[in-house]
């Protein structure tokens, strides 16, 4: 009954994806002629060369049209730079020209006698700050019913959504996250809602008229999963599969067979949603799976061994600390929040060591947001993440923590050869902090992109203020 | 059987006895009053009998008591609370296990918090271990722009949480109230305003008349019961909190005092508190305000910004940081700690360490009627006193000790076990179920 129900949401969904994009490469003669006939154009046409025809399936679309903004060779001399990757340099310099960090080291680094130099004496540095978790644009400020773009709840699997398409660039807490947060780069990852919700997209958290402005260029996609309670509560409450967990799994197995079959069949019609799934496959495409608790994450991953892909992360990952060491086998990073508990039944055991508790480990560690104000703070959820551990006796470093909110994210994201870190040629992706980025008492004091500087905390003018803002109270505003 | 039952027993019995008060004397402690002044280097703090004696230098403490070293760390009274839901819930999502809201009932003003308190829930256990000793906590609306009536409580889990019950009314306008009035701004201004004049009437009737309810089809706006439970709000008796964030429908609270001039208002929330900050100052109104709130999430925030405490406290106005602002009570101390980080940001308003600190312990009690009881270390308030691993404005910080009313408290709960058993992950003699 179930393979039944699947085939027919098939049909359906195919049925929509021709009406929509009006041929494809292998329509037949008839349809060809019908179709041109329609039209009333193309009567000279061979008949084996279709007439209309989509770009081929990989093929890049809706392609980032991102560049750098124009960037002067900077240095910062003095401060204390947390590098991403773990280390601590005192008294440090940073250089980075044509949009690229070029060297950073210690104060004997040299730095050529014509270029901008800021006095980071008192200040830290840090790479960009990395979001793995972020619904900016798809669920944006002022967060009406008209703006709900995170959730295509309407059917169990959606893997033929794609994040970007919902992205309002204009949403204001793009901006605040930069400002307050010292966000770089973020994924938009689809909700919650369904078991497959669909491919996230990554952003540089630049100001842009477009979401093609903001993609990251040459990150891969992410595919959104959801474990536990909100697959099964938003369809079961509908009558309809999954009501239950063992429901979650069977969908997501069917699924994922389904799948594998279109991979397997070089005659199957495009099928966007298994295409965005043969991705995960072939292992272009990287998991986020939302997942709470440890027995299902224990799941998903023997389910993921026997279809033959991989999870890049569990996101809120409440539980990761029960099975640390299954974590760490398998190269899987924990997305977590520093305390959120409590608030629903799969996360009533949160406990503030988490992160302390899989570094413990040797598992990865990501501290991430899933909110439009904690996206403002990671470098505090870190700060108050590490100090739990602390008090277990577990060594953890100031500059690890920094590792969760910037080389960590950026490599479960897959973008860590290009960001994430302060090393010679990765992107001039960069934080001034008016002091240490792990007290609650310090803030981003300026913000380089690709070396831009696109927030300055000393000039009212160099923030963000989205089209929405403007004629508004507060425009302009410190926030 | 037989015996683990009576272990089972006795163990209860135990955990229920009251304790008592201890005399405690805290020396070498970097004592904040909580009162917006400086911290007192090398401080001492003096309980008594459950209530504060003294704190200041050391020189001119009394002596006697239970000695504790502080050995230099920060000691402050308990963080105060407000507006919470603690002991409401066990689960906010878990319909079974929440009182917070009651969209199904006809009532509403009459709605008392405390008669549902758990004094055992586990957010009473964590908010504790996070120095929170005292709470304002209350029903939301949900059926009517009426909340009900919020208890103050206290957080050390013995069989009394509950220090004042009906100790305000809370209403809310602005957006969600059009809601729930039934679709706008003017419908919940009108249900607010027959809702007072129903109470208007009541006042000095010893016996509940039979006042005719506002109804519409089978939705009951206000039944006499909730007629009644206004009168102490319209008299003056009772606060009235009003949950409002635009300016243009906090401008419209303010005018409700040359109506019903014995309301006690408060305003809560209050996103754009700081464009009419003078307007609020020279009503004498104080705020329970949002912390960080700087997105415009809805169309009556849009002038939201981090700096509207602070631009209000400069202003002159009374400013708490609302417990209800930034998910968890427990973050208070966190934004806190942000409003004092905006001093060093250019164009933003914050506030120093001391303003802070009071914004989340004195300022609040008194908001709360508790003034000088609460949220302050001075002779005669109650000796809830927090000793501190590090700055208590600092992310990380937590409570090393905390007393209630001299009584000091246990800082276990549910998360404390878990984070216990899963100190390691090792199994190799029985599975982590035995391990307790």
């Amino acid at each position: 009954m179930f393979a039944d129900k699947t085939r027919s949401a098939r049909a359906g969904r195919l049925a929509a994806l021709v009406s929509a994009f009006a041929l494809i490469a292998s329509a037949t003669v008839a349809d060809a002629k019908e179709r041109d006939k329609d039209r009333k154009k193309g009567k000279d046409e061979e008949v084996s060369a279709p007439a209309f025809a989509a770009t081929k399936a990989g093929d890049p679309v809706f392609a980032s049209t991102y560049k750098p903004f124009p960037n002067i060779a900077t240095a910062i001399r003095g401060a204390t730079i947390f590098d991403g990757k773990g280390n601590r340099i005192d008294n440090g310099v940073v250089f980075m020209s044509g949009g690229k960090i070029v060297a950073v080291g210690g104060p004997d680094t040299p730095i050529p006698a014509d270029i901008s130099v800021f006095d980071g004496t008192g200040k830290f540095v840090t790479p960009g700050i990395i979001d793995i978790h972020s619904h900016l644009g798809d669920y944006p400020s002022p967060g009406v019913e008209a703006h709900s773009d995170g959730n295509e709840a309407t059917a169990p699997t959606t893997p033929e959504v794609w994040a970007e398409h919902s992205v309002w660039p204009q949403d204001p807490g793009f901006s605040r996250a930069l400002a307050n947060g010292g966000i770089t780069s973020l994924q938009i990852l689809p909700g919650s809602a369904n078991l497959m919700g669909g491919r996230s997209v990554t952003l540089k958290n630049v100001p842009a008229r477009t979401t093609q402005g903001m993609k990251f260029p040459g990150a891969p996609y992410g595919f959104k999963m959801a474990c536990g309670e909100n697959p099964k509560r938003v369809y079961g409450a509908r009558g309809r599969m999954p009501s239950t967990r063992m429901g979650n799994l069977a969908v997501n197995r069917e699924t994922w067979l389904a799948a594998i079959d279109y991979a397997n069949n070089e005659e199957a019609k495009r099928d966007l949603g298994k295409e965005t799934l043969v991705g995960v496959l072939k292992g272009e495409i990287l998991v986020h799976n939302h997942c709470y608790r440890a027995d299902e994450m224990a799941l998903v991953l023997d389910m993921a061994k026997e279809m033959g892909y991989r999870v890049s992360a569990f996101h809120h990952a409440v539980e990761a600390y029960k099975i640390g060491d299954l974590l760490r086998e398998n190269d899987v990073c924990s997305a977590i929040w520093a305390d959120w508990y409590g608030f629903k039944m799969e996360s009533y055991d949160g406990i503030l060591e988490n992160a302390a508790f899989l570094q413990r480990e040797g598992a990865c560690v990501v501290i991430h947001s899933d909110d439009q104000n904690d996206i403002q703070r990671l470098n505090q959820e870190a700060a108050k993440a590490r100090a739990a551990g602390l008090r277990m006796g577990i060594d953890i470093s100031e500059a690890t923590a920094i590792q969760w909110i910037t080389y960590n994210p950026a490599k479960a994201m897959g973008i860590e050869a290009m960001t994430g870190s302060l090393e010679a040629g990765k992107m001039a992706d960069v934080v001034l902090w008016n002091g240490n980025p792990l007290s609650v008492y310090s803030r981003p004091e300026k913000v380089w992109i690709d070396g831009a500087l696109m927030f300055d905390a000393n000039d009212p003018k160099r923030r963000p203020v989205s089209d929405f803002e403007l004629g508004q109270p507060g425009e302009g505003d410190v926030k | 059987m037989k015996r683990l039952f009576t272990l089972a027993v006795s163990g209860l019995a135990l955990t229920a006895a009251p304790a008592l008060a201890q005399d405690v004397t805290i020396t070498n402690a970097k004592v904040v009053i909580g009162d917006g002044s400086a911290p007192i280097e090398g401080g001492t703090v003096v309980v008594r009998g459950g209530s504060v004696v003294y704190a200041g230098p050391a020189a001119g403490a009394p002596a006697g008591g239970t000695a504790v070293d502080a050995g230099g760390a920060w000691v402050t009274p308990g963080l105060f609370a407000t507006v919470t839901t603690l002991g409401l819930a066990d689960v906010s999502a878990v319909g079974e296990s929440n009182d917070i809201t009651a969209g199904g009932t006809p009532f509403s003003a009459a709605l008392d918090a405390s008669a549902a308190i758990n004094p055992t829930s586990q957010h009473i256990l964590v908010h504790r271990a996070a120095g929170i000793t005292r709470a304002a906590t209350t029903t939301l609306p949900a059926g009517s722009i009426f909340a009900g009536q919020g208890a103050i409580i206290d957080l050390d889990g013995d069989r009394k949480p509950v220090m004042q019950a009906r100790a305000f009314q809370m209403i809310t306008l602005g957006e969600g109230g059009a809601q729930l009035a039934g679709g706008s701004r003017v419908a919940a201004h009108v249900l607010l305003r027959a809702a007072l004049r129903e109470a208007q009437a009541l006042v000095g009737k010893a016996v509940i008349p039979e006042t005719t309810e506002i109804a519409k089809d089978d939705e009951v706006f206000l039944s006499r019961f909730d007629a009644e439970a206004l009168v102490p709000v319209v008299t003056g008796q009772q606060k009235l909190y009003v949950a409002v964030d635009r300016a243009a429908d906090i401008r419209a609270v303010l005018a409700l005092k040359a109506e019903y001039p014995k309301l006690d208002l408060v305003l809560v929330g209050a996103t754009e508190g700081w464009l009419v900050a003078n307007e609020i100052a020279a009503a004498g109104i104080p705020v329970i305000a949002t912390g960080l709130t700087d997105l415009p999430e809805t169309f009556e925030q849009l002038g939201a910004t981090q700096s509207n405490a602070g631009r209000l406290a400069k202003a002159g106005v009374k400013v708490a940081i609302n417990a209800a602002s930034d998910r968890d009570p427990r973050r208070l101390q966190q934004v806190a700690g942000n409003l004092v980080a905006l001093t060093r940001v250019p164009g933003a308003s914050g506030m120093e360490w001391g303003k802070a600190f009071a914004a989340i312990s004195s300022v609040p009690a008194e908001i709360s009627g508790m003034g000088g009881k609460a949220g302050v270390l001075k002779p005669g308030a109650l000796g809830d006193v927090v000793l501190w691993d590090g700055d208590p404005l600092e992310v990380g910080s937590v409570p090393t000790r905390v007393y209630i009313g001299g009584v000091e408290q246990s800082l276990e709960s549910h998360q404390s076990r878990l984070r216990n058993r899963y100190r390691d992950l090792d199994e190799s003699d029985l599975p982590k179920a035995y391990d307790w």
